[in-house]
């Protein structure tokens, strides 16, 4: 099978956080930035499916330079080459501008199955990949927990979460794009031999006309929203903060909930 | 400015979901914001009974009713095909959706299809200076932003979902609405996803919601091998050892240990959260705590705005001392 991964790279929200200059994002000098975790998810199921059925993965990411990081990475874990939309044009998109522009890349491809995370850890929105199937007029699967080829190569059996703990089991025909939650697999690492051979993989960086679109209608051009602000919640009502050595806390925190609370 | 506001509903064998009556509270709040009059949208099949009872409960010019056999079952394709008619002909200023996983997995794609924009995830709504702000959590609920629609978008359909917990369902607004049908064009909405069983994610050996007390671990606790100091904690409390949902996927814990969305919804009276950043998914599965205790090396993690007490620093330092010191008052 033929099949198209999109990953993301995004800051690893475990490093300490703050607000930049101009209030509107965060600072991203000195931060990590890592493949987004839902993401990694997507690119062993991409990997192992390309396995599995004699196939080749192309790994997709819409970013800055430094996204080129995330490609090689996926490269060595075992993609076979890899389209960076680089270009200044397709940066700070939406969910919507974004989708529009992995899809006019991906299309040019004759790809059988598109794995995608269901939701980044940056901004967040969960519809890149939807979006992204809506434009190619492919059937989707969010929240996927599990995926497995159904009669032939004409259609997957898809595991998607419900609420409530419930999950939901789908058959999608194909080409398909699927969505994936983190826990569908144990991503792998890298091999050295992996690592080596990344180096020469090739790294395609399509401009927005490369793709036959107006640099008007992607990136932050083409969102229809725009970013104001981040900040941290309000440290609200919220939580009574305990100081104090572990020991002194500790037993500040068992009085109160001894005697202010009453719960042990 | 008067808008008109479309607020989808979402039922489930005839019951309408708490999270449907929050959205109404903010669309009534966005109606008021923006000069505007709020309809409802109500897709199914048999729902009769259900429209009935909404028309005469809520205040809203309109309830929009498409009940049709085709729609017994929820497609992305059918929820999204009949919406999208029912846009170009009405042409709602915004549409605001329970954010639920179903939403979710169908609005996006309506988005793109009626070239609107898409807003995920709100927790507040306000006007500045002539505009609708939007407040979504970003960097996995670290941090929050606020979003408007770009000058040369407006007049798009705005199309955004509302987050658990962002508005209080009681105050959607009381009073009737007229009932009309919406069309469901059959050839429009059929569904290449074909449904083949629905499951219980997980054989929940433990029901975590009866437990009185729960030591909760998140991703900040750092591995499997570390996992004794919340074991020792829990044993020392007698409580039961639940988690969120990174804990789950790295399996340092079963599954049916998992709370949040995806997991198991609990109330006990003490609830620790150790090592939990505090993402929505986790919080709506936990909110119905009495006492809350939130242990995390970050001051800024969201959980300490839902805990009542806190401590901030290093879990492996301070749960030791914790366990000795309930060790010690219950002598």
């Amino acid at each position: 099978m033929k099949i198209a991964v999109c990953i993301k790279q995004v800051p690893d929200t475990e490093a300490r956080l703050r607000v930049g200059p101009d209030g509107r994002w965060i600072e991203e000098e000195d931060l990590p930035f890592i493949i987004n975790e839902n993401d990694e998810f997507a690119l062993e199921e991409a990997i192992s499916w390309a396995e599995e059925t004699d196939g080749e993965v192309t790994v997709f990411t819409l970013g800055p330079p430094r996204a080129t990081e995330a490609l090689r990475k996926a490269l060595a874990l075992g993609a076979a080459e890899a389209v960076h939309l680089e270009d200044r044009s397709f940066q700070d998109g939406d969910a919507i501008s974004t989708g529009r522009a992995l899809a006019a890349a991906i299309s040019r491809g004759d790809f059988d199955l598109v794995f995608t995370g269901s939701q980044t850890d940056d901004l967040g929105f969960g519809a890149t990949g939807s979006v992204l199937a809506e434009v190619l007029g492919w059937p989707h699967a969010w929240l996927v927990m599990g995926v497995e080829l159904d009669d032939g190569e004409e259609a997957l059996q898809v595991v998607r979460e419900m609420e409530g703990g419930m999950n939901q089991r789908i058959r999608v025909p194909l080409p398909a794009v699927i969505e994936v939650q983190a826990g569908i697999n144990h991503p792998r690492y890298a091999s050295l031999r992996g690592i080596m051979k990344a180096k020469r993989k090739p790294i395609e960086t399509p401009s927005p006309s490369d793709l036959g679109l107006d640099a008007q209608a992607v990136g932050a051009a083409g969102a229809g929203l725009e970013l104001l602000s981040v900040s941290f919640p309000p440290s609200s009502e919220g939580a009574e903060l305990i100081e104090g050595e572990p020991e002194e806390a500790a037993a500040a925190l068992v009085e109160k909930l001894e005697k202010e609370a009453r719960v042990l | 400015m008067a808008t008109k506001i479309w607020v989808i509903l979402q039922q489930q064998n005839g019951e309408l979901n708490a999270l449907s009556k929050e959205t109404l509270a903010a669309g009534a709040h966005l109606a008021r914001l923006t000069d505007g009059s709020m309809e409802g949208v109500l897709l199914g099949s048999g729902i009769d009974v259900l429209a009935d009872e909404i028309a005469g409960e809520i205040d809203m010019t309109a309830l929009h009713v498409a009940d049709d056999p085709l729609l017994e079952r929820y497609t992305p394709e059918g929820y999204a095909g009949v919406l999208t008619g029912a846009i170009r002909r009405s042409a709602p200023d915004y549409l605001l959706f329970p954010h639920t996983y179903q939403s979710m997995d169908y609005f996006p794609r309506l988005a793109q299809r009626v070239d609107g924009v898409l807003v995920p995830g709100v927790e507040a709504v306000s006007e500045e200076e002539g505009s609708i702000v939007w407040t979504r959590p970003v960097l996995g609920g670290k941090l929050q932003s606020r979003v408007r629609v770009k000058t040369d978008f407006v007049g798009r359909p705005v199309l955004a979902s509302i987050q658990s917990g962002a508005y209080s369902g009681e105050e959607a607004p009381s009073g009737t609405a007229a009932r009309s049908p919406l069309p469901v064009p059959a050839d429009e909405i059929g569904s290449p996803r074909e449904i083949l069983a629905e499951e219980q994610a997980a054989e929940d050996e433990v029901d975590l919601s009866k437990a009185n007390v729960i030591v909760a671990a998140g991703r900040g606790v750092g591995g499997e091998e570390k996992m004794q100091v919340i074991h020792d904690l829990a044993d020392t409390l007698g409580a039961e050892v639940g988690a969120s949902r990174p804990v789950i996927d790295n399996e340092w814990l079963p599954r049916d240990r998992q709370i949040g969305s995806s997991g198991q919804t609990v109330a006990p009276k003490l609830y620790i959260a150790v090592g939990i950043s505090g993402a929505i998914q986790h919080l709506v599965g936990m909110k119905g705590s009495g006492v809350v205790v939130a242990v995390n090396k970050d001051p800024n993690a969201p959980i300490f705005s839902v805990a009542d007490y806190g401590i901030v620093g290093d879990l492996h330092e301070v749960l030791p001392a914790l366990t000795e010191a309930i060790r010690g008052a219950k002598g």
